[in-house]
């Protein structure tokens, strides 16, 4: 049990790989991409084929206030990771509170709309194959949301306690990819929900 | 399993007490710890569902036989195939991958150790959920108990309305659960093989294994997740009324099927692509020449990977797509065959030409080059769809799908384990016993499973808890049977190798099989931080390399 | 270790088993007691166009796979018995050789020849079973799985029955084929009848349509092939091949309403004010039940049960008193009739004809 090893040639030239962090979240982001994948495609294959019940056309009203709350996080988040980069640490946690808020107006919007279609509407995730492909695909998007905003208020805490700092701009900016992404998958959401399947 | 690197001599080492050693074990975050974690959990339920196999054969072995109620034999097969699949295959090959890779790269560990363990952790929850059925499935009606539903749990068998009580859910949860932890060590491995080479170890110079194991843990990522997706579905429709499967308000049992195929046909080349890496490290070593075609080998095992998931509809050809999509599946599943056909003859390729060592790795591999043939043969067979309405749901299925489990995944893997827990323990496993293992396990497996194939030929579909007699099935299943207590006692006598030669095993050195990859560099078991000096490489065989200056391989790749 | 003994172990043993299955399987067959389930259920034994087209079609995949086989199996065992190490060359390296682009390319464009006319006659195959036209002359059948019996009507005939299904031979010069339309009232089933054609699934919510014309009378066996439930394994199927001139008789006789024998007038009215009715339909009387099997014809059945066992009035007892000493798991409840209500039922089951 010898803890000499055979000796090897001596390295040549410089040996640089990616960032870890990055491709880790680039796996996580590929493997939610798929899940979204399905609940669309349960979404889209059921368009029209409820027996029952209110249509999208009846009771959707597209959100288009807070989409735009939601789509402007992805700029602050990254400005603010921009911001962090130069060691501008005031104007990365101004950004980073103001992509936690986007981000809650727009939860705060989706559980309006929720809470209309639930009591105005009687529409619920088991009131037809409609109600159930629309509560499931917008819900587990707020859930990524919501998740989302969690990481996100971590961050801001110890940001504030003033342990965010240059050297952490790398970290930052995997969770900011996270957020990217979130925002991403609602404009797919968006399209196929409130344009298309209308 | 002792972590010193050095054994100083004349200083005593101080026994731990056993909560010590229990507290490093579980609160681990080495990759060597985590992969013989992974590899004795997957062990455990290797025997528990081997029993429930019996269970299924004893039952089998007579018409009209009361072994066990249908209840209980539905619940079997469910179990059987369940535990199998989730907390057998997936964790034993991780638990391997998760040993090699980082050895195999020259790093010190995985690129996420932390998040390793919150993977292995999550697996066994699963596997403890699942079983935990058992006890506490009982719900509405007192039914339940464990799931009965098969390991497909195909819509509406599996909706509220045909599975009360709680059965069904143990299955969704525990699945789901284990379903997560693999999308962690998909992502690890991943980041790990991207990100923590040694320096010279370009990606066209690394061990196939690192290579089929990137690609097992890319296809995770994208497989594993449709069928989580679909139980999440599942579940709001158990739970909160939802109707994704519901055929009373318009849903489709068919979309289940996909979803569920989509994940489970490339799901099983998530299983054999590791056991192709440890074929592909094994047969060359034994042989003493190169893997033939590497390049081959890599284009060959991505192709397979991007094919197998545009066939999963094969397993649904009587269902009533119509003619064009079924011819669509046909020929996808025959193309994914040329890829795989590419890789044996390649591995014919290594060992034409070479000195082969008969050692019991190589013989677990030339059984599994036999065997996969066989078995890639009775697959072109199924994806013939005309051909596959006679024989699918049948015991001819049952037979080809086993085929390539056991005699192609088990038999690498029973390789892999004759080849490289040496390196794992420090102690060689008793070659006679390892002998004994193998002839009694091919034996068994050849009267088990070859039988199989004709009472499927013969009209005998599959999870069925009785039959009856005068079919032609009688004798067959018998047969069937028997070999499955053959193959029982052989898997006592590799069980009995693997304890034996902890203690008594001939001692190892670093590299007893005159190897050339960078895991026989280090001390057997390796220190726990794997290399004292980072390694640089210069070609696919670092230690060939070393051991013939002359003639180094940098030279002709 | 002797590769070559070796090698003829692992190539002999499945060998052997291959060559032995057919042989065990005519033993068994000829000792086999004789039961009404008795019988093969051989997909190599068509008596059906599908099943013909099928099984031709799997001879050319078998001869295929078979020379496939051979050519490998045989250039492995060359391989690990010509190149083993032995005592004399064992302490040298053998030539290291990397790859070949002409012999990858060589065993690649040969299996995708290969995978091109195996795939022409794979659709060929499907486009001529699955696309085939619904001549005028043909039966029609709706059938529909249920946990776990088979429900069959005859849209144009009028006729409901179970479990057994009876069609005419189908003349190849005058076909009269019979088309089936597959529904299901549950979870999913599939109709197998190995001898007259693959099988197809029956699916809520997703009809199915499968066709048969057998080239002879008799009796054909099956069951369902799809997982279903606790008694997926005792949904057996029976389908009786007639002459033209028998089925026409087994319709009208089919298509009688219940014959009403004064005899059992005190078994009928037991079954009419029991909670059978819920379940069964018997035309002409009360009962309208849709869950379970049509008794109006029960005795025209050889089996009950969807074939888990025979028809006689010992076992019809027993079904009715106790349906889990035969079918436990089945959706059959016990309906606990006394001693004289019981015989009473079972005499008028007796006179369903």
């Amino acid at each position: 049990m010898s803890a000499i090893t055979t000796p090897f040639p001596e390295a040549t030239g410089a040996w640089s790989l990616p960032y870890r962090g990055k491709v880790a979240m680039a796996g996580l982001i590929i493997a939610e991409s798929a899940i979204f994948t399905i609940f669309v495609v349960a979404y889209l294959f059921y368009l029209g084929k409820s027996l029952t019940g209110p249509t999208p056309l009846e009771v959707l009203e597209t959100p288009i206030f807070f989409t735009i709350c939601l789509l402007s996080s992805s700029l602050t988040v990254h400005f603010a990771g921009r911001s962090l980069e130069r060691n501008n640490r005031g104007t990365f946690l101004s950004l980073w509170s103001l992509t936690i808020l986007l981000g809650g107006l727009f939860l705060f919007g989706t559980g309006r709309e929720w809470h209309r279609l639930i009591y105005e509407h009687g529409f619920t995730v088991s009131t037809n194959l409609f109600g159930t492909t629309y509560y499931s695909l917008v819900g587990l998007h707020a859930f990524h949301v919501t998740a989302g905003l969690v990481m996100l208020s971590i961050v801001l805490i110890f940001g504030l306690a003033g342990r965010v700092g240059a050297d952490q701009f790398r970290r930052v900016d995997v969770l900011a990819l996270y957020w990217h992404f979130v925002d991403a998958v609602w404009v797919v959401v968006f399209t196929v929900v409130y344009i298309i399947g209308r | 399993m002792s972590s010193d690197a050095m054994a100083i001599p004349n200083v005593q080492i101080e026994s731990r007490p056993w909560v010590e050693v229990l507290h490093e074990w579980i609160s681990t975050v080495d990759h060597k710890r985590l992969g013989i974690l992974y590899i004795v959990y997957a062990l455990f339920f290797l025997v528990v569902a081997g029993i429930e196999a019996i269970i299924i054969r004893v039952q089998l072995m007579r018409p009209h036989n009361d072994f066990v109620s249908p209840q209980v034999f539905n619940r079997m097969f469910t179990m059987h195939g369940t535990t199998m699949i989730f907390f057998v295959a997936i964790p034993i090959l991780f638990g391997f991958a998760n040993y090699l890779v980082p050895l195999m790269i020259g790093a010190r560990d995985m690129a996420f150790p932390r998040l390793n363990a919150f993977s292995f952790w999550l697996t066994a929850l699963g596997g403890f959920l699942l079983y935990f059925s058992f006890v506490g499935g009982n719900g509405l009606y007192g039914a339940g108990n464990a799931p009965d539903i098969s390991w497909w749990a195909y819509a509406p068998l599996a909706a509220r309305a045909f599975s009360p009580g709680h059965s069904s859910d143990y299955w969704t949860i525990a699945v789901l659960v284990s379903g997560f932890g693999s999308i962690g060590t998909g992502i690890n491995l991943i980041a790990t093989v991207l990100c923590m080479r040694c320096p010279g170890m370009k990606l066209t110079r690394m061990p196939l294994l690192v290579w089929l194991n990137l690609t097992m843990a890319g296809m995770l990522l994208i497989v594993i997740t449709p069928l989580s997706a679909a139980q999440i579905m599942l579940l709001i429709d158990r739970y909160l009324g939802g109707h994704f499967f519901d055929a009373q308000a318009g849903g489709s049992a068919v979309l289940w099927m996909h979803f569920f195929w989509i994940f489970g046909h490339p799901e099983v080349y998530v299983l054999v692509i590791p056991a192709f890496a440890f074929v592909s490290e094994i047969v060359p070593v034994f042989s003493r020449k190169p893997i033939f075609g590497y390049p081959v080998m890599v284009g060959a095992t991505i192709c397979i990977a991007f094919l197998s998931l545009s066939v999963w509809a094969h397993h649904m050809f009587s269902v009533g797509m119509n003619s064009y999509a079924n011819s669509f599946f046909a020929i996808t599943s025959m193309m994914v065959g040329i890829p795989t056909g590419i890789k044996i003859f390649n591995w014919l390729g290594t060992m034409w030409g070479g000195r082969i060592q008969f050692k019991t790795p190589m013989l677990f591999c030339i059984g599994f080059l036999f065997q996969f043939l066989i078995a890639g043969l009775t697959g072109i067979m199924l994806a013939s769809a005309p051909f596959d309405w006679q024989l699918t749901y049948s015991y001819f299925v049952v037979a080809h799908f086993h085929y390539v489990i056991v005699g192609g995944i088990l038999f690498a893997l029973f390789g892999a384990f004759y080849y490289w827990y040496p390196k794992i323990t420090g102690r060689m496993l008793s070659e006679t016993l390892g002998k004994w293992h193998f002839w009694l396990f091919l034996i068994g497996f050849h009267v088990t499973f070859d039988t199989m194939h004709f009472p499927g030929l013969l009209g005998m579909p599959r999870r069925i808890y009785t039959y009856e007699p005068g079919r032609g099935w009688d004798t067959l299943n018998l047969i069937v049977s028997l070999g499955g207590f053959i193959q029982g006692i052989a898997i006592l006598v590799f069980v009995w190798n693997l304890i034996i030669s902890y203690f008594k095993g001939e001692r190892a050195g670093n590299d007893p099989w005159d190897a050339w990859t960078l895991e026989w560099s280090v001390s057997s078991p390796p220190p726990a931080y794997n290399f004292a000096t980072v390694p640089v490489v210069a070609s696919r065989r670092p230690l060939w390399d070393k051991k013939h200056p002359e003639d180094p391989d940098s030279r002709y790749e | 270790m002797q590769p070559i003994k070796k090698s003829i172990t692992m190539g002999v043993v499945p060998l052997l088993a291959l060559l032995s299955g057919p042989l065990v399987w005519s033993a068994t067959t000829a000792t086999a007691a004789n039961s009404p389930s008795t019988g093969l259920t051989n997909i190599f034994a068509p008596e059906s166009t599908p099943a013909k087209s099928i099984f031709d079609f799997s001879l050319f995949v078998l001869i295929i796979t078979g020379i496939i086989f051979a050519v490998v199996f045989t250039l492995l065992v060359y391989s690990i018995s010509r190149f083993r190490a032995t005592s004399a060359n064992a302490s040298r390296e053998p030539a290291q050789v990397y790859g070949s682009t002409q012999i990858e390319l060589a065993w690649t464009i040969i299996p995708v020849l290969i995978v091109i006319v195996l795939f022409l006659a794979t659709a060929r195959v499907i486009h001529a079973v699955q696309d085939a036209r619904m001549p005028a002359t043909a039966v029609e059948v709706t059938a529909i799985g249920h946990q776990f019996w088979w429900e069959f009507r005859y849209p144009k005939l009028g006729i409901v029955t179970a479990n057994e299904l009876h069609i005419p031979l189908s003349d190849p010069t005058h076909p009269t084929p019979t088309f089936l339309l597959l529904l299901s009232a549950d979870t999913d089933h599939s109709f197998w009848i190995p001898q007259l054609a693959g099988k197809t699934d029956l699916i809520p919510n997703h009809p199915n349509r499968m066709w048969m014309d057998p080239h002879r009378t008799g009796v054909f066996l099956g069951q369902c092939a799809q997982y279903c439930g606790t008694q997926h394994a005792k949904m057996l199927l029976r389908v009786s091949v007639d002459s033209h001139e028998d089925f026409a008789a087994w319709v009208r006789s089919q298509q009688h309403p219940a014959i009403r024998d004064e005899q059992v007038r005190e078994g009928r009215r037991v079954f009419e004010t029991t909670a059978c009715i819920n379940c069964h339909a018997i035309s002409g009387t009360a009962a309208n039940g849709r869950f379970g099997p049509d008794l109006t014809h029960l005795m025209s059945r050889i089996t009950i049960a969807s074939g888990a066992a025979e028809n006689t009035p010992e076992k019809l007892r027993l079904w009715i008193q106790n349906p889990d000493a035969i079918k436990p798991g089945s959706l059959m409840p016990a309906m606990k009739l006394t001693d004289g209500d019981l015989d009473a039922v079972v005499s008028y089951m007796q006179t369903l004809r």
